[in-house]
């Protein structure tokens, strides 16, 4: 791997924990990073248990959450969901109305909460931006994010300066959120460094002209990587090599997010966290349609990262059709009775 | 030595398959005399709500099947009865005491309704639809179209009869049902779900469930997601408030009806869960 481009220091930072990219992996690591160095450091993360894991995420499943607490959940799962829309039939009209839903996800409840971001391809990206107007970024008062899928999403197979420009293109059109996906064929293969130079050289094409950089989301695809140790050590690569959230699923293969996967990367997110004191986010995405599922989600993030991963900075849901399903249970809470699709935005 | 008796415990039916209540509530079936005859799941609202889902879910490939298709399942089930009449005869005798010459008549008549509805699924367009009289050279047509979901409180004094007549019309038109079965006299409901689940009535159009009345009623009432409401057999409940739940969300309402006359075999029956759609066509290109 190419090591000057991996330890090249980084001075420019303003955004949050974000640090110059390969920083982490030489402070963890020690010494000189090299592609042994790496494949020795991720070999030596211990497997996963994956009965215990699946016995831990049915137990966190089970929690009963009712009344007040569940009116909390349902709006902190609006105000924590990336509003989604990535079909090959997207439309600048498409992107505008779900903009719309973003903003105002219940018109006959103006005190519900507006979603954290909208994810689209990059080339609607402008649309997005010019959708949101004054609402652009979580800098403004009740803004939300534009976040785009880029590096040849879903299937990542494109080679390195295709996936930088489309990064960058992204970045330069305004998206404040890049999620770019891991190159599963060279992590299966074992090639840790390519996809660690990915990571970071994606993450160097976040950088914006004034030196900030959009923040990055790695998709593992766990979907494709076939055993939970495997997920465990792409988190872990991921980490390392800079990304500021870790997401489990481009949505496009099945199966997409489930709540083992997620509790073993937020594990690992917690572990990090016990290790360097910095926060990394987790975004579960796809296959998550109901209010009932999220609020497990919500029970997992709280029992094992912290109830402090319950923003949108650290914690997201990649989902299009859950949206309507906490506005529906949300509608029941609100008036007693139970409601339906027609009272509801079709999307 | 005599044989220990297997009491069979009723369940619930919903989307094509029968699960317990959700609340895992059983209540005791009495026979006439007041001895034990069966348990049966006893529903809770959230029985209520998963049915009014696994209903609205079906709609479309109800509703969008060919009227003669319709109807052609709903004969099917008028066969399977015939084949299972013996077993709706002894529930009948069991619960309402009645012999089972009388117990015979009934069933007989439960299936002749259904017969008669089925008749009605390719036919009751033209009856109720109409080509409408315009001054210009296009067609204005009006068709009656299934409403959606219909929820239905079955008579409460009547075994198989007043269950079939409150059912089959709202099936007719492509509605799926979610019926709340005669609390005191469900076994030949159940019976009848066991049918329709080994016919070609496709999953969650007709969704059964057990218990009372009393308490699932308000819930399907005010449910956004249900289109109309067959108070048929809710004499015996709060039914204005039952039909004033049910306006918020502009629901077709049928009033309650008892007596040996209750819901007899109508067109209106069918008609009342429709609506009319009106659609013009130009008549030529000349």
């Amino acid at each position: 791997m190419t090591t000057e481009q991996a330890v090249r220091p980084d001075s420019a930072v303003t955004k949050d924990h974000a640090v110059s990219p390969a920083s982490r992996a030489v402070e963890v690591l020690g010494g000189e990073l090299t592609e042994q160095s790496l494949k020795r450091y991720l070999a030596g993360i211990p497997g996963v248990d994956a009965v215990g894991l699946h016995a831990r995420a049915a137990d966190l499943g089970s929690r009963s959450i009712k009344t007040t607490s569940k009116a909390w959940a349902l709006d902190r799962i609006i105000s924590l969901i990336d509003l989604t829309t990535l079909e090959g039939a997207d439309t600048p009209g498409k992107v505008r109305s779900l903009v719309a839903k973003g903003l105002t996800p219940d018109a006959g409840d103006l005190s519900c909460p507006r979603v954290a971001a909208v994810c689209v391809y990059g080339d609607m990206v402008p649309a997005a931006v010019e959708a949101l107007g004054v609402f652009h970024g979580e800098n403004v008062e009740g803004g939300i994010n534009v976040a785009a899928v880029a590096t040849a999403f879903p299937s990542g197979r494109a080679s390195l300066a295709v996936k930088l420009a489309d990064t960058a293109d992204a970045v330069a059109a305004g998206a404040d959120e890049i999620d770019m996906v891991i190159d599963r064929g060279a992590f299966l293969s074992g090639r840790y460094g390519q996809v660690f130079d990915e990571i970071v050289a994606v993450k160097e094409a976040c950088r914006r002209v004034d030196g900030s950089y959009a923040h990055l989301k790695v998709i593992l695809e766990t979907g494709e990587l076939n055993t939970y140790d495997n997920v465990r050590r792409a988190s872990w690569l991921a980490i390392l090599a800079g990304g500021d959230f870790i997401k489990t699923s481009t949505g496009k293969v099945a199966p997409a997010a489930t709540l083992p996967v997620t509790l073993l990367m937020l594990e690992v997110v917690r572990d990090w966290h016990r290790l360097t004191g910095e926060k990394i986010g987790v975004k579960p995405a796809g296959g998550i349609r109901t209010s009932k599922d999220a609020i497990k989600y919500l029970v997992t993030v709280a029992e094992t990262a912290g109830e402090e991963w319950l923003q949108p900075h650290l914690f997201r849901f990649g989902a299009s059709s859950l949206l309507n399903d906490v506005l529906l249970q949300r509608q029941k809470l609100a008036s007693g009775h139970y409601s339906g699709a027609d009272y509801v935005t079709i999307d | 030595m005599s044989r220990l008796a297997v009491p069979k415990t009723y369940k619930l039916y919903i989307g094509g398959k029968f699960p317990r209540s959700e609340s895992g509530r059983v209540y005791e079936i009495l026979d006439a005399s007041g001895g034990f005859l069966a348990n049966a799941a006893q529903a809770s609202r959230k029985d209520a709500r998963d049915a009014v889902v696994a209903a609205r879910n079906a709609v479309s490939g109800w509703s969008n099947a060919t009227g003669y298709n319709r109807g052609q399942v709903l004969y099917r089930i008028a066969e399977l009865l015939e084949g299972r009449r013996a077993q709706f005869i002894d529930e009948i005798v069991a619960s309402e005491g009645v012999s089972p010459s009388v117990a015979g008549s009934q069933v007989d008549e439960a299936i002749d309704r259904w017969i008669w509805y089925a008749g009605w699924a390719d036919k009751y367009t033209q009856v109720a639809g109409n080509a409408n009289a315009v001054s210009g050279p296009y067609f204005n047509i009006s068709v009656p179209e299934a409403t959606g979901v219909v929820a239905i409180i079955a008579p409460q004094d009547s075994s198989l009869i007043g269950f079939v007549s409150a059912v089959a019309p709202a099936l007719v038109a492509g509605n799926t049902v979610v019926v709340v079965a005669s609390q005191r006299l469900p076994l030949s409901a159940i019976s009848l779900a066991e049918v329709l689940a080994t016919s070609d009535v496709p999953g969650g159009v007709v969704n059964i469930l057990t218990g009372s009345p009393a308490e699932i009623a308000p819930w399907l009432a005010s449910h956004a997601d249900v289109n109309a409401l067959d108070l048929v057999g809710a004499s015996d409940l709060d039914w204005i408030s039952l039909q004033i739940a049910a306006a918020e969300t502009l629901m077709r309402v049928l009033p309650p009806e008892s007596g040996p006359d209750a819901a007899l075999p109508s067109l209106a029956r069918i008609t009342a869960f429709t609506e009319t759609k009106t659609v013009w066509h130009t008549k030529s290109l000349i």
